[in-house]
């Protein structure tokens, strides 16, 4: 069997007196797509951050290939190659594709103190990096980020993210203010990133997108991980009932017929 | 270069209102065209404002604004004027003491911008209301006045305050050289693209590894330390320094970043268009006394200029966010 690339071990996250996260284990392999689902306030967001080096877990033990690390600050868990890439966040509206692209690591001619930054260079590398990914779209790095569409700019952000060497990609709701043509480019980056063996962990409340790429599904509720199955192991409804939720929901559907058997089939009024 | 690639970038609003300026001084106001083109008022104007204009916009690319230099100014001219003037101490203790002043104000500026979440309009609002009473009670506490002489030795005059042809300051010169600093700093090395970064999205910027606190205290050192060089100028030009004055150049350089191109929110910008807008600023401001018109107009053409400039800023801006060079058919 294969070490996974990260590994986390019975990790609890207090804030103070509150538990967000409670005793979560979970492997990500490489070339595998891990599917984080949750409602909102489930806890997704402080598992990423403590994923990424934002947060310290309380207690418990995050590996990577089989040894334990310790992230002090998001930088240490970016050298160990764990990429993060928001929503909306990681471009830069107003400067260009091949700018944004190297913020911070910008590609540099000359010697001395005379190093210029290297237009040429980083456009065409950028270009390139996310054409690979197959948005051919994308063809001149001068063109302003501002200008792209949601999908182009997520696929930039992660064509940025595994052109500096990212290992583990976690992918926070890619796809969640997409609409259904930009969304199915981002899944298929997914898929392309997965290929290459990066190892992705996909956070989204859309099970549809969950289903179209994962290997791995693990269901949030309150912090606790209440599923955690196999691709083609439970069904569409099975996932979206285990989100809300899971016997709430049921629950819910019962005391309605209930209500409706004993009432000539009229349903109860809302509450309100 | 075609036109559609040149109304992209950010300093086209600029050239069109230099442009749209001289036309209009030119063709309806009857310019004196060979005396204004050999009058150094409005380049003497220019270079003085364009010093202190620079800095100020590279902080309003990094999202942030600096009003103390309204302060600063008089600041670097009392301070040189009281070190090497009323004490007769070398001029270089008098130069190094201003230029410190400003790193000074400029480190007090930075570091409480980025310690605390209060905008640093404020901030600097603050440190511009406190110098002007530091430098009015230290004037009147050390040399018992408001106005001091200072007579500078040949060499500083040289460097710093002489008439070049009897009437071009020479600050123009330094004025040339910052701006040639500053356009290969910002638009050709990497450091340009960290202040860009920095003012579209700071926490991307911080999280992509890039120093945005060190670069954001620089900025503030920097634009504070120009305040004080162009005062520090004044004075050893002038052999005297007042306390008053400086509060002009607080409106008349944002006046000029904005008209060149910067976005006030932050993140988009460039050194040419600050330095046609301080070039546009001081032709309609000065070069108005080469005209028919009555100078008092050229406040009402300054505002109307600024609003026009930001308008067509905005609307090139917007071309430049759409603009996709080979349509395809699919989606």
């Amino acid at each position: 069997m294969t070490t996974p690339v990260l590994e986390l071990r019975n990790v609890n996250k207090s804030f103070g007196p509150i538990d967000v996260l409670h005793d979560i284990s979970l492997t990500v392999n490489a070339g595998e797509v891990l599917c984080l689902l949750g409602d909102n306030g489930a806890g997704k967001s402080t598992l990423i951050k403590t994923l990424a080096g934002v947060h310290r877990p309380t207690s418990g033990q995050m590996l990577m290939d089989g040894q334990p690390v310790l992230f002090e600050r998001p930088k240490d868990a970016t050298d160990r190659g764990i990429a993060t890439v928001h929503q909306f966040g990681g471009t830069f509206p107003l400067m260009t594709i091949g700018r944004s692209f190297f913020v911070g690591m910008e590609p540099t001619k000359g010697w001395g103190p005379f190093k210029v930054f290297d237009r040429k260079t980083a456009n065409e590398v950028a270009v390139k990096a996310v054409q690979s990914f197959g948005i051919t779209r994308i063809d001149d790095g001068d063109r302003l980020i501002g200008g792209l569409s949601g999908g182009e700019r997520q696929s930039l952000a992660i064509a940025r993210a595994v052109h500096f060497g990212a290992r583990v990609l976690i992918l926070d709701e890619p796809t969640a203010a997409l609409g259904v043509k930009q969304a199915s480019h981002v899944l298929r980056i997914v898929l392309e990133a997965k290929r290459r063996g990066i190892a992705v962990i996909f956070i989204t409340h859309q099970v549809t997108h969950a289903m179209a790429v994962g290997d791995h599904f693990a269901v949030l509720i309150r912090g606790a991980l209440a599923a955690s199955f196999k691709k083609g192991e439970r069904s569409r409804e099975e996932i979206t009932d285990l989100m809300a939720g899971g016997e709430a929901l049921a629950d819910l559907g019962a005391e309605i017929e209930t209500y409706m058997e004993t009432h000539d089939g009229h349903p109860p009024q809302p509450v309100h | 270069m075609s036109f559609g690639t040149f109304l992209r970038k950010p300093e086209s609003g600029a050239v069109l209102s230099l442009v749209a300026v001289a036309l209009f001084f030119v063709l309806f106001a009857g310019a004196d065209l060979g005396r204004f083109s050999g009058a150094a008022s409005w380049v003497n104007f220019a270079a003085n404002l364009g010093i202190v204009a620079l800095p100020v916009g590279l902080l309003m690319i990094a999202g942030e604004l600096d009003i103390s230099i309204g302060a600063m100014i008089p600041a670097g001219s009392m301070t040189v004027a009281i070190v090497s003037g009323h004490y007769g101490m070398p001029i270089a203790v008098g130069i190094l003491a201003a230029l410190a002043l400003g790193v000074v104000v400029g480190l007090i500026n930075g570091i409480l911008t980025v310690r605390t979440s209060v905008p640093s309009l404020i901030i600097t609002l603050a440190t511009l209301v406190a110098m002007q009473g530091i430098v009015l009670s230290a004037s009147v506490l050390l040399t018992g006045n408001a106005s001091v002489a200072l007579d500078a030795p040949a060499w500083a005059k040289t460097l710093f305050g002489t008439l070049i042809g009897g009437n071009y300051q020479n600050i123009i010169l330094w004025w040339l050289g910052f701006t040639a600093i500053y356009f290969v700093a910002i638009h050709k090395m990497p450091i340009g693209n960290w202040l860009f970064a920095l003012g579209g999205d700071k926490d991307s910027a911080r999280n992509a590894g890039i120093p945005t606190d060190r670069l954001t205290i620089g900025l503030f050192v920097l634009s504070a330390t120009s305040a004080t060089f162009v005062g520090m100028c004044g004075a050893i030009l002038f052999n005297s320094a007042q306390v008053s004055g400086g509060m002009n150049y607080i409106f008349n350089a944002v006046v000029s970043v904005v008209v060149g191109g910067v976005l006030l929110t932050g993140g988009f910008g460039s050194v040419l268009g600050i330095f046609i807008g301080t070039l546009t600023f001081a032709i309609v401001s000065q070069g108005i006394y080469f005209t028919q018109i009555d100078r008092n107009w050229s406040s009402l053409i300054i505002g109307v200029m600024l609003l026009v400039a930001v308008l067509m800023n905005n609307a090139f801006r917007k071309m430049a966010l759409s603009y996709a060079p080979r349509k395809k058919s699919e989606d």
